[in-house]
C-alpha cells in the first residue's frame, strides 16, 4: 500500500490527516516540521508528501525546495495545505516544486478525494 | 467515509490554547521592543494555525475572528504596517477574546458577543477602510457558470504540457482520468514532438492532447482539473455548443481573475456576532484532562520496561531449575529487579512532571496590565522556568502565585515618584525564581519595593486582637500575621488586591500541597516570599516507625532528629501536658499510642521508646513511638477516597509485606495537640 508523509506543526491537523489516510488503508508517517520531514524522507521512500506551509524550524516551501533536489523525490507528488488567503503561497509553492495544493479548511472526504486522484 | 472530527477537538483546543499563550508572550516582547522578525513570524504562525484548525474542525466564528488578526499580523510581518503600542493592546485584547471563544467552544460556556464585536471592530479599525469596503463586496464569480451547468455542453480542450511537466510530480494521465469523470471524453494524442529514441529523455514530456468533453459540465469544473498545472502547460478550453457563446479563454488570464477573487473572498467573513446560532453547535462536553509528554521520557520508560522484562525472564529461567549453587545468581537477579523497579518508578513519575513555565507564562501579561492600571513602572524578571513540578502541584500553585505577584505589584512596588524620592530607580523589579533545593522545589517572589513594616503589622495584629498587646514576637511570627484570615494592611482597598481575603487562602493552598511559605523583608528595600513545595504528591520519603503492632510513616521532610529520651529531661507543665527538654528547648510530647488508642503499644515509659523530633509551622514537637524501623519511599494512597478523612493522618500506604501503614500528617497533629 502507498506510503504517505504528512507534515504539519499542528498536532490536531496532523492527526486528522493521518487518521483519515490510515482509515483508507494508506501507511502514514507524521513529521512536525520541514526539517524532521526531510530527515524522514531519507529513511523511507514515500509515494506522496502532504505538507503544511507555515511551520517553525523549516517552513513547507523550503522543505519542498529541498525535497525536490533529492533524486528519489524528483517525480513524487507533493501537495501543500494552504488557506485561501495565501494564494501567493500557491505560486511560491509551485515554483519550489509542489505538485498541487489542498485548500484549508477541508474535510476528510475532500482530502481523500484529492489523495485518490493523485496516487489512486 | 464518515470520520468523527470530535476526536481531534481535545488536541486542537490544547494546541490552540498553547498558541494563544505564544501569541501573548510574543506580543508582550514586541511591546518591550526586544523583538525581531522571527518573533512576529512566530505570532503569525500561531494565529495561522488556530485559523486553519478552527476552520477544519468546524469552529467558524473562531476562524473568522482569527482571520482578521492574521491579516493584520501578515501586514506587520511584510513590513507594510508598524505595530503601535495601541495596536498591541488591541491584539492582546483579541487574544483574550479568542481565549474566551475557545473556552466556550471547549467547555460549553457562552460567548460574549458584544466583546467579540468590540474586538472585531477594533481590529477592522486598525486595518482601515480598504478592508472594510471589501466586506461589502461579495463577489459572485459563478453566476453565469451555474446557468451553463444545466445545459449539456461540448467542450473542446487542447492540453499541451510543457517539457518539464513531470518534474513537479504531475501526471497527464491523472488529469485526463479526472476529466473523464466529468462527462463523456474523447480525443486524440499528438505524438509529433516525440524525438528519435536516442534523443529521448525519459524525464521529459513530449505529448499533447486534443480532447472533447461532452456533458453537463461548467467551465469552472474543467478549470479546477487544470488548476495545479496551469503554469506548466498550455491549455485552451472552448465551448462548442450554441447556447453558450463561443469563448476561448486563455487559461493564464483567467487565473489572475480567480486569484483576486480568492483574496477578497475571506474578507466576507461576518463578525462573529452574527453567527451565534452556529456556535451553540460547537459546544462539546468538557474533556478529560491530558498531559503532554516528551518523546524522550516515553523512550526512557520503554527502555526501562525492556530491562525489566529481561530481568524477569532471567529470574523465571532460574526458578525453573533452581538449586542452592545458583543462590548467588538469584540474589544478583533480585538486586537487578530492585534497581529496575526503582528506575521504572522514577521514569513514570517523570511523566507527570511539567515545567513551571506553564504557570509563569501568565505573569508578564498580568504585570504589564496591572502596572499600566496603577501607573507604576515594573519590570518582571523570571528565572528557572524549566524547573519541573508535578502536574497537580503546577495546577494548584497557580492561584496562590497570582495572588502573591498581585500583592507585590500593588503593595510592594512604590509609585515611580516615590521610588525616585527614595533614591531608587524609577522602574521597580519583581523577580520570579524557581529552583531545586534538597528534595523540594522553591519558588521565590522577590520585589525591590518598600518592604513590610513590622511595626505596622504588629500594631494591626494587636488592634485586630490576633496578638496580645506587649507580646514579643519573632520576625517570622509577625510576618505570619499577614496570612491570618481577615488581615489586610492596605490603607485603601483597591480592586487589584487587598480585600482582606486571600493571603490566608494562599497559605492554606500551599500547605495542602505539603508545602510551606516563608517571608523575608527589609523595610525600604523589598520583600521575598519563598514557597517550598514537594516535587510530587504521589510519592513521599518516609521514616517508618512502630507503635505496638502498627506501623506509621512520618514524612522525612518534617523530621528534625530522633532522640533516646532521658527521664530527667521529662517535665509536666500544668495545662500543657508533657514536655521534653532538649538542649535549651521544651518540646511538647505527642504520644501516638494515646492519640490513636493503640492497645498493644510496648513503650509506656519514655525511656523504653524513642522520641522523633518533628517541625511544622515553625513549631517543634516530640512524637513518641516504640521504635524506628527504616526509611523508604512510599506511594501515597488516599484515605479519603478509600475510607474517610481522619485528623492527623494524611493518607496510607502499603508496605512491602502487604500490610497497611498510616502516614502521619505532622502539621495537623501539631494543631490537634495545641
Amino acid at each position: 500500500m502507498a506510503l504517505i508523509l504528512t507534515v504539519d506543526d499542528s498536532a490536531s491537523m496532523r492527526q486528522m490527516v493521518a487518521f483519515t489516510l490510515k482509515g483508507a488503508g494508506y501507511d502514514v508517517v507524521e513529521a512536525e516540521d520541514g526539517q524532521k520531514a526531510l530527515d524522514a524522507s531519507k529513511t523511507k521512500k514515500f509515494d506522496l508528501v502532504i505538507t503544511d506551509v507555515n511551520m517553525p524550524v523549516m517552513d513547507g516551501i523550503t522543505f519542498i525546495r529541498h525535497l525536490r533536489t533529492e533524486v528519489n523525490y524528483k517525480f513524487t507528488p507533493i501537495l501543500m495545505l494552504t488557506t485561501e488567503s495565501s494564494s501567493d503561497k500557491k505560486a511560491e509553492g509551485k515554483s519550489a516544486g509542489a505538485t498541487g495544493w489542498i485548500v484549508k479548511p477541508f474535510n476528510p472526504d475532500q482530502l481523500l478525494a484529492v489523495v485518490k486522484k493523485v496516487i489512486g | 467515509m464518515a470520520i468523527d472530527m470530535e476526536q481531534f477537538h481535545q488536541v486542537f483546543f490544547e494546541e490552540s490554547f498553547e498558541g494563544l499563550d505564544v501569541m501573548e508572550t510574543g506580543l508582550l516582547n514586541l511591546d518591550n521592543g526586544d523583538a525581531d522578525n522571527e518573533e512576529i513570524n512566530t505570532i503569525f504562525r500561531a494565529a495561522h494555525s488556530i485559523k486553519g484548525g478552527s476552520g477544519t474542525f468546524g469552529f467558524q466564528s473562531i476562524s473568522d475572528f482569527t482571520h482578521i488578526m492574521e491579516t493584520l499580523l501578515d501586514e506587520v510581518r511584510d513590513g507594510i504596517r508598524d505595530l503601535t503600542h495601541e495596536g498591541i493592546n488591541v491584539l492582546l485584547k483579541s487574544v483574550d477574546c479568542l481565549r474566551m471563544m475557545m473556552t466556550a467552544a471547549s467547555e460549553g460556556g457562552d460567548v460574549d458577543d458584544s466583546e467579540v464585536k468590540t474586538n472585531f471592530d477594533a481590529l477592522q479599525n486598525i486595518l482601515g477602510s480598504e478592508s472594510s469596503s471589501a466586506t461589502e463586496e461579495i463577489s459572485e464569480p459563478a453566476a453565469d457558470s451555474t446557468a451553463q451547468a444545466s445545459a449539456e455542453t461540448v467542450w473542446k480542450i487542447s492540453f499541451a504540457p510543457h517539457k518539464n511537466f513531470m518534474q513537479f510530480g504531475n501526471d497527464p494521465a491523472r488529469i485526463i482520468r479526472e476529466l473523464a469523470t466529468l462527462g463523456k471524453l474523447s480525443g486524440h494524442v499528438d505524438t509529433d514532438n516525440v524525438p528519435e529514441f536516442t534523443d529521448l529523455n525519459p524525464e521529459d514530456m513530449f505529448l499533447s492532447w486534443d480532447l472533447e468533453l461532452k456533458g453537463e459540465v461548467t467551465k469552472e469544473q474543467i478549470d479546477d482539473v487544470f488548476s495545479w498545472v496551469e503554469d506548466e502547460s498550455d491549455i485552451s478550453i472552448t465551448a462548442m455548443s450554441s447556447d453558450v457563446s463561443s469563448q476561448t479563454v486563455k487559461k493564464q488570464t483567467d487565473a489572475t481573475v480567480v486569484k483576486s477573487e480568492a483574496v477578497k473572498a475571506p474578507v466576507k467573513a461576518k463578525p462573529a456576532a452574527a453567527v451565534k446560532a452556529s456556535d451553540k453547535k460547537e459546544k462539546s462536553t468538557p474533556a478529560s484532562s491530558s498531559i503532554r509528554v516528551g518523546i524522550d521520557k516515553i523512550d526512557d520508560l520503554i527502555n526501562m520496561v525492556g530491562e525489566l522484562v529481561i530481568t524477569q525472564s532471567m529470574l523465571s529461567m532460574l526458578g525453573e531449575d533452581f538449586n542452592m549453587t545458583r543462590l548467588e545468581k538469584l540474589q544478583e537477579g533480585l538486586i537487578q529487579l530492585d534497581r529496575h523497579t526503582r528506575e521504572l518508578q522514577e521514569s513514570v513519575m517523570q511523566i507527570r512532571m511539567v515545567p513551571i513555565s506553564f504557570t509563569f507564562s501568565r505573569f508578564p501579561r498580568m504585570v504589564r496590565d496591572l502596572s499600566e492600571k496603577l501607573d507604576k513602572k515594573i519590570e518582571l524578571v523570571m528565572h528557572g522556568e524549566n524547573t519541573e513540578l508535578d502536574k497537580t502541584v503546577i495546577e494548584k500553585i497557580g492561584d496562590p502565585l497570582v495572588h502573591l505577584v498581585r500583592n507585590s505589584v500593588d503593595h510592594g512596588i512604590e509609585m515611580p515618584e516615590d521610588r525616585l524620592a527614595a533614591g531608587k530607580p524609577e522602574t521597580g523589579t519583581i523577580q520570579l525564581n524557581a529552583f531545586h533545593r534538597g528534595g523540594n522545589i522553591v519558588i521565590e517572589i522577590t520585589d525591590d519595593g518598600k518592604g513590610i513594616d513590622k511595626d505596622v503589622i504588629l500594631a494591626k495584629g494587636i488592634e485586630k486582637g490576633l496578638v496580645e498587646a506587649g507580646a514579643k514576637l519573632s520576625d517570622q511570627q509577625i510576618y505570619d500575621l499577614l496570612f491570618n484570615p481577615g488581615f489586610s494592611t492596605a490603607a485603601e482597598i483597591t480592586d487589584v488586591s487587598g480585600r482582606g481575603v486571600g493571603m490566608d487562602v494562599v497559605k492554606k493552598n500551599i500547605m495542602s500541597l505539603g508545602g510551606a511559605i516563608e517571608t523575608h523583608s527589609v523595610k525600604g528595600q523589598g520583600s521575598i516570599f519563598s514557597i517550598r513545595l514537594p516535587l510530587t504528591l504521589a510519592i513521599l520519603d518516609g521514616q517508618s516507625v512502630s507503635v505496638g503492632s502498627d506501623n506509621y510513616i512520618i514524612p522525612l521532610v518534617s523530621i528534625v532528629e530522633s532522640v533516646q529520651p532521658k527521664k530527667e529531661s521529662l517535665n509536666m507543665v500544668a495545662g500543657k501536658g508533657e514536655t521534653y527538654k532538649l538542649r535549651d528547648e521544651y518540646l511538647p510530647i505527642i504520644r501516638i499510642r494515646d492519640l490513636f488508642n493503640v492497645p498493644d503499644a510496648k513503650a509506656d515509659d519514655l525511656e523504653e521508646g524513642l522520641l522523633v523530633v518533628v517541625e511544622a509551622d515553625g513549631k517543634r514537637f516530640g512524637v513518641f513511638v516504640d521504635d524506628l524501623l527504616g526509611q523508604q519511599q512510599v506511594v501515597i494512597k488516599s484515605l479519603e477516597s478509600n475510607y474517610k478523612r481522619i485528623n492527623g493522618v494524611s493518607g496510607a500506604t502499603i508496605l512491602g509485606d502487604g500490610s497497611v501503614a498510616l502516614i502521619l500528617d505532622i502539621p495537623s497533629l501539631i494543631r490537634m495537640s495545641d
